[in-house]
Formats: structure tokens, C-alpha cells, sequence
């Protein structure tokens, strides 16, 4: 009988510790630590929540309570390229809804999810600070706006690989 | 002390810089309704987030109402706790706490307990103007609580017992908005986590959100099956605090009726683990015996301190997060668990039927000695040494149904042969008693001589961590500590891995003040009198014993004569004692 096991590669599982050591350990550095851990894994997995949790020698589950309440964070994996259509209030009344509509049905997933070949993944986040162009939406932090939903097909095309 | 006078509805008050609203409402007799609020006072235990707004009340010249749990008093402040603005957001903020609650009254286990009901009540709730969305969350089976998401009002004392007081963290806020509930990390059952089923968040949730599996029914079975017999147990603090469910005051000792109803619940055996927490005194006095006696002849290898095993809360603890430290614990099993392996081979033995016919049940004070019943090494082939266990609550459950008439039952004995017990085992059920008993023995054992004062009052009170040195002539300057709760463990824990813990012996019990307040017991609803009722019935308790040292127990004297040989015998510690597994989360790396 022995405790829970937590696989984890091992790259990864230096990559979190130095992480947490560049912060000293300090639990009160824990959001930065998950900005810079999930900017490089581009999700916050279980696991690496784990490790985080380890090296800062706190429950894990105010880790995960960090995650799950900053929407910023994710545990899912996003696309290669990561869509942000932001639904702040000048955002909406501007018609941001359409466009994530536009968005939804041209990539064929709903908001949260990624396309079944990994290349984008759409979510929706409140306020960019770019109210002056609503309705806004960015793609791996490239910002794009005054957009109207014709717009999609041709931004889309631009990540054509 | 700076004072400030303020007015509350209409009356000046003076209270001390510092004091809340609310505190200073409750001086003047004005009971302001609180529901995230709580504070056991002088038993660390408590909640302030200020969340639930329930107490609002109104602030002449302040623009928006303020919650008075968290509102420090100001000169001259003039406060309004029922203006019908404050009263119209009461009630709208318990409406709206209500639109997504079940309305499973009834069938809820905190029925008649719970703090929500309680206030439906009070503020004459007689319908929801709100229909919005409902939480839908599974329900989650683990092996000692329950737990229904769907009831949480998010008032997070559960959260801060188990992250504040026990320094565990398995339950915390996860989310945000609707959605927002206390839950586990990754929503994963509790007994994957780190919880160590002490069950405290039981115990401070004001709704039916956490409750404990309930045995009852499995009881009523078994006792109308005649293909067994079934013996049961009941821990010391049970009946320090089991009349308090039947309208007697807090402190009221029911040794004799516990044991005239279960009688009339129909156990074929009514034993008591007092009985058991005298053989434990023996066995874990006499393996401390022998640990002090190899330090004091150098023996580097020797771990001290020896700690404590019997609560179980604080074994999964150890278990779970300084599983390289789990030699230092005494390997002593609780006395329920010595109990279970006594009955279930020499008593069935005796009756001369197999272990499986016999069922054997505990009561408890407890929620983590259910737990401890499913631990596969407290059994043999598959058949457990205690069938289950059920708190005290559970037992107050099952006298009502079976219609006993408690507060009136004539007294009746605990059954021979594992029935008698002396003043050390009652006392197992507060924070030290285990420490005192252990003491009374050792110090008779090491000197050979009779003590001069059965009552060792250094080690007695309700402080979270206290040390004494207890002189034991000619042999050592025993050092010793005492703690509750196990963020105070942790400290020691620490002392110990840094190699600077001054100590010989430690006692550690999870709940605040020991089993008195285990996670078991009836309902306090925060008031820390009930608890310090116990814990004066404990000690009182033991002054009315007879015999007050564990090793003048004749029914203890009996087994070993008859049974085990000698404390730490090869058979003793084949049934008595037991081993810990490391329970810490690894981290598997892969290439």
C-alpha cells in the first residue's frame, strides 16, 4: 500500500522546480509561477499543478482553486494558434457575439475547445484594453479589430501553414 | 484598554477598540443572525471571511450596508441591526442563497440541525420569488464523510478547518461565480487527496453539505439477523456528550444509560473501549518503557519522542505527509482497534463461534474511525476487527428509532469480560488524558513505587500546544508535550526532521480539545461552552472511578493472565500492534 504515484516528464518536473526557485518558493509568487509555467506548457495539467503545489509546500487544491477561478488559466491544451475573442462590454455591444458565432461555426468547435487537428483553439476572455477597436479578438496575442463577421474566413486564412 | 462608545438600536455601548459589530451587538443581548460567521472560542477554530452578508446592518451615514461580522466598531458609529433596509437585505440574500438549494429537507442529514433551516425559519421564509439555475453535483461516497455539493452555501469554514486548523488542504473554493463551490482539487474523491478523514469540516458545516456515512441501518440489520451475535464498543468522550441529544445540559454523564440502550437496541454484547484504552496504557506504556530505557543507555537508534497512535485522523496524517518519520509513533493500535482484535479471537473464541459471525461495532466520537475500520491491516482474511463504526450522533439517531426513552432509562453495566475500566481510559477522550494515563502507569513501572498524586494537572487544559517535565525520580526529567490539531503536529513534525524536538513524548489528538470534540459529537454550533462542559465531565468522570490507573484494571490483569502473557508479548503484538505505509504523493519522472 503506498501513496498516490504522479507521472510527469522529467524535463517538465525541472522546468517547474526551477520555476518556483527563480520565485524563491514563495507561495505568494503563485500566480506569477502559473503565468510562466503556463506560458511554457501552454496549459496548466493536473500534474504540473501537482508540482507546483509540491515545490511551494502548499495543498494543491489552492493551486487548483487559482486555476479554476482565474479564467486567464486553463487546463486544457490550446491550439497552435490560441483565438481570444474578447466579450467585454464594449466588446459585446459592438457584436463580438457575432463574430465568435463566425468563429464557431467556420472551426467547427464551441468556446474552450480546440480543433480536432491541434491548430486552434477558441476561447473568450473579458477586456484586451483595446475598447477603442471592438469588437477585438486576438490570436497568439496579435490583436484584431472594428471586426464584423465576414472578417473570419479571411484572418483564418492567414494561419494557413 | 482604549474603549469606543457607539450606539447600537438605539442604546450606547462601550466596547474595546477592536470589537465588531456584532461582538459588541451580543454584549447588549442583541442577536444579530450570522451563517459564514463562526468561532469556537479558545479551541482555535474559526471563520471570518465576511461572505454570506446574512449579518448586514445598517450605518447611519454610511452608504451601503455593513456586515457586522467583519465591521469594526467606530466612535460615535450609530448602527440599526433591524431598519427595514437591513432586514429586506437579510432576507433577500437568504431568498437568494435558497433558489439554489435543495428543498430535500426531510431525507437531509443535517435535518433539525441545520443552521439554514434554522434561519428559513427565524426570518419566516415561506417562498423562493427567485427560480434561477440549480447546481447539479454528484454526491461523493468516501469511507467516513459525505458529501453533497448541491447544499453548500459556500460559507468556507469547512475550508478554513481543514487549511487553517489542520493544515491539510484537501477542500478549498474552486471556481468562480455559479459555479464557485468548495470542492477537491480536480474534483477528485476525498480519498484520493490528502484528507485525513477527521471529519472537522463536518463538524463546522452549517447546512448538509458534509455529513458522515451513516451506519445505522446497517446495525438494524445485523441485530435482526440471527445467523450472528454482535457485540459493540463506546469510546470514552461518547458519554460525556451523547445526552445533550436528548435535551440533558452539555456535561452530563451517561456511561450507564449508554450501556442500558444499547442493551435495549439488542447488542448481544455491550462492551466498553475503556476496557481497551487500559490495554492500550500497557502496551504503549510499555513499548515507551522500553524506548526511554534505550535512550537513556545511549542508544542512538532509538526514536524519540514516542508519539501517540490512537487517533486515526492523526495516523493518515503521518501516513500522508511525513510517512519517513512514521517509526516515531507508538505501534500501539487505538483502543478501538485493540478492542476489535481482542473480540474477534479471544471473545469469539470464548462464545465459540468464527470471527465472521460475530459483527462487532463501535461508537464513536469520531468520523475518521470509520476509516480506520477499512484499514485491511486492522483485520484478518478480509474479515475486518471492526465491522464499522458509528458517532455518537449516529447512536442518538438510533435510540430515537428505536423509540427508547433515554433521559428516563434505568442504568445498566457494561458486560464482562472486556467491560471494566479505570479513571486512565475515561480520560482517553480529552486533549492530554492519553499523556496523563500513559504517566500514571509509567511512572509506577520505572520507580516501582506508588504515585503521590494520581493527577498530573500539568498536562491538563484547552491551550492548542502545551509541555511539561515531569520528574520521575532516580530515571529521567521526562519531557513531554501535549497538542490538538494538527497544524500544532506539524510543528512537532518539523522540530523532529530538524533534529531539535525537545521532547520524550508526545500526545496528538486532531480535534480541538481532544475526542470531546471529535467530529462525532453533537453539534456545538460554535459554542466553545458545550466543549469545556465535556471536558470538566471527563475529568470528572475519573475522580468517580474506583481505580484510576490503567494497570489495576482486573478485566486487564484478566486477559494477560488468560490471553495476551505480557504487555509487548509475541502475541500482544501480533493483535495489538500494528505498521504505517507511506501514503505521500511520489512523483513518477519519465525520461
Amino acid at each position: 500500500m503506498c501513496g498516490p504515484q504522479i507521472k510527469i516528464n522529467e524535463a517538465s518536473y525541472r522546468f517547474i522546480q526551477d520555476t518556483c526557485a527563480s520565485f524563491n518558493n514563495n507561495p505568494g509568487e503563485l500566480i506569477n509561477i502559473l503565468h510562466k509555467t503556463q506560458e511554457h506548457f501552454g496549459y496548466l495539467p493536473a500534474e504540473v499543478q501537482q508540482v507546483v503545489a509540491d515545490c511551494l509546500g502548499i495543498p494543491v487544491g489552492r493551486v487548483y482553486g487559482v486555476v479554476s477561478f482565474y479564467s486567464f488559466f486553463t487546463m486544457k491544451p490550446k491550439g497552435k494558434y490560441a483565438i481570444s475573442v474578447c466579450l467585454g462590454t464594449a466588446c459585446y455591444v459592438k457584436g463580438a457575439e457575432k463574430v465568435l458565432d463566425a468563429l464557431k461555426s467556420e472551426l467547427k468547435i464551441s468556446e474552450g475547445g480546440v480543433t480536432e487537428d491541434g491548430k486552434f483553439s477558441l476561447d473568450v476572455l473579458r477586456c484586451v484594453g483595446a475598447c477603442g477597436l471592438a469588437p477585438v479578438m486576438t490570436i497568439n496575442g496579435k490583436t484584431y479589430g472594428r471586426l464584423v463577421p465576414e472578417h473570419v474566413k479571411e484572418i483564418l486564412a492567414e494561419y494557413a501553414d | 484598554m482604549d474603549t469606543i462608545k457607539l450606539t447600537i438600536d438605539n442604546r450606547v455601548v462601550e466596547v474595546p477598540k477592536g470589537t465588531t459589530i456584532l461582538k459588541a451587538a451580543e454584549q447588549m443581548g442583541i442577536r444579530i443572525p450570522t451563517l459564514c460567521n463562526f468561532e469556537l472560542e479558545g479551541l482555535a477554530l474559526k471563520n471570518h471571511p465576511g461572505g454570506c452578508r446574512i449579518c448586514v446592518v445598517e450605518v447611519v451615514g454610511r452608504r451601503n450596508l455593513a456586515p457586522a461580522c467583519i465591521t469594526e466598531c467606530m466612535p460615535d458609529m450609530v448602527v440599526r441591526t433591524n431598519s427595514p433596509r437591513a432586514i429586506n437585505a437579510r432576507k433577500t440574500v437568504l431568498e437568494l442563497m435558497l433558489s439554489d438549494h435543495p428543498n430535500d429537507c426531510l431525507q437531509c442529514p443535517k435535518n433539525g440541525k441545520c443552521e439554514l433551516q434554522a434561519l428559513a425559519a427565524d426570518m419566516g421564509i415561506r417562498e423562493i420569488p427567485y427560480k434561477g439555475a440549480q447546481s447539479n453535483y454528484p454526491i461523493e461516497l468516501s469511507p467516513s464523510i459525505v458529501r453533497d455539493a448541491n447544499k453548500c452555501i459556500m460559507c468556507r469554514r469547512c475550508e478554513s478547518v481543514c487549511h487553517e486548523y489542520q493544515s491539510v488542504g484537501a477542500i478549498g473554493a474552486v471556481d468562480r461565480g455559479f459555479p464557485a463551490v468548495v470542492n477537491t482539487a480536480f474534483n477528485e474523491p476525498l480519498i484520493n487527496t490528502n484528507c485525513v478523514f477527521c471529519g472537522q469540516c463536518v463538524a463546522v458545516c452549517p447546512v448538509g453539505a458534509l455529513s458522515e456515512v451513516d451506519n445505522t441501518g446497517k446495525i438494524l440489520r445485523d441485530i435482526a439477523n440471527p445467523d450472528v451475535k454482535t457485540c459493540v464498543q463506546v469510546a470514552p468522550a461518547v458519554r460525556v456528550a451523547l445526552g445533550e441529544e436528548f435535551g440533558m445540559p452539555a456535561g452530563s454523564i451517561v456511561t450507564g444509560k449508554i450501556a442500558a440502550a444499547l442493551k435495549a437496541i439488542g447488542f448481544d454484547y455491550v462492551f466498553d473501549t475503556d476496557w481497551s484504552a487500559d490495554l492500550t496504557i500497557m502496551e504503549e506504556g510499555t513499548e515507551a518503557v522500553g524506548r526511554f530505557k534505550a535512550f537513556l543507555s545511549g542508544d542512538k537508534n532509538v526514536k524519540i519522542p514516542i508519539m501517540t497512535s490512537c487517533c486515526p485522523a492523526w495516523v493518515n496524517f503521518y501516513e500522508k505527509f511525513y510517512p519517513e518519520l512514521r517509526e516515531y509513533p507508538s505501534t500501539a493500535k487505538s483502543p478501538q482497534g485493540m478492542f476489535g482484535a481482542t473480540v474477534k479471537t479471544y471473545f469469539a473464541d470464548k462464545i465459540g463461534i468464527p470471527r465472521e459471525k460475530l459483527i462487532s461495532v463501535s461508537v464513536m466520537p469520531c468520523v475518521a474511525k470509520k476509516y480506520e475500520c477499512e484499514r485491511e491491516e486492522l483485520g484478518a482474511n478480509g474479515d475486518p476487527d471492526v465491522n464499522y463504526s458509528i458517532t455518537t450522533r449516529e447512536l442518538a439517531r438510533l435510540i430515537k428509532i428505536c423509540n427508547i426513552d433515554f433521559a428516563n432509562l434505568p442504568e445498566a453495566e457494561f458486560d464482562s469480560p472486556l467491560g471494566a475500566s479505570t479513571g486512565a481510559a475515561v480520560i482517553f477522550g480529552v486533549t492530554g488524558g492519553v499523556m496523563e494515563a500513559a504517566l500514571r502507569t509509567a511512572y509506577e513501572v520505572l520507580t516501582g513505587k506508588t504515585l503521590p498524586k494520581i493527577d498530573f494537572e500539568e498536562v491538563r487544559g484547552l491551550d492548542g500546544i502545551r509541555e511539561a517535565t515531569i520528574p520521575i525520580p532516580g530515571v529521567i526529567d521526562l519531557k513531554v508535550a501535549v497538542v490538538y490539531g494538527l497544524k500544532n503536529a506539524r510543528t512537532i513534525m518539523e522540530q523532529i526532521k530538524a533534529g531539535n524536538c525537545p521532547y520524550h513524548f508526545v500526545e496528538v489528538m486532531a480535534c480541538p480539545g481532544g475526542c470531546i470534540d471529535g467530529a462525532g459529537q453533537p453539534y456545538h454550533h460554535g459554542d466553545a461552552s458545550i466543549v469545556k462542559a465535556r471536558y470538566k465531565a471527563i475529568y470528572e468522570a475519573d475522580r468517580q472511578m474506583p481505580l484510576r490507573k490503567s494497570h489495576e484494571n482486573p478485566e486487564v490483569q484478566a486477559i494477560y493472565k488468560e490471553f495476551y502473557g505480557e504487555p509487548c508479548s509475541e502475541k500482544s503484538h501480533h493483535l495489538l500492534h500494528t505498521h504505517y505505509f507511506d501514503k505521500k504523493i511520489k512523483f513518477d519522472l519519465e525520461k
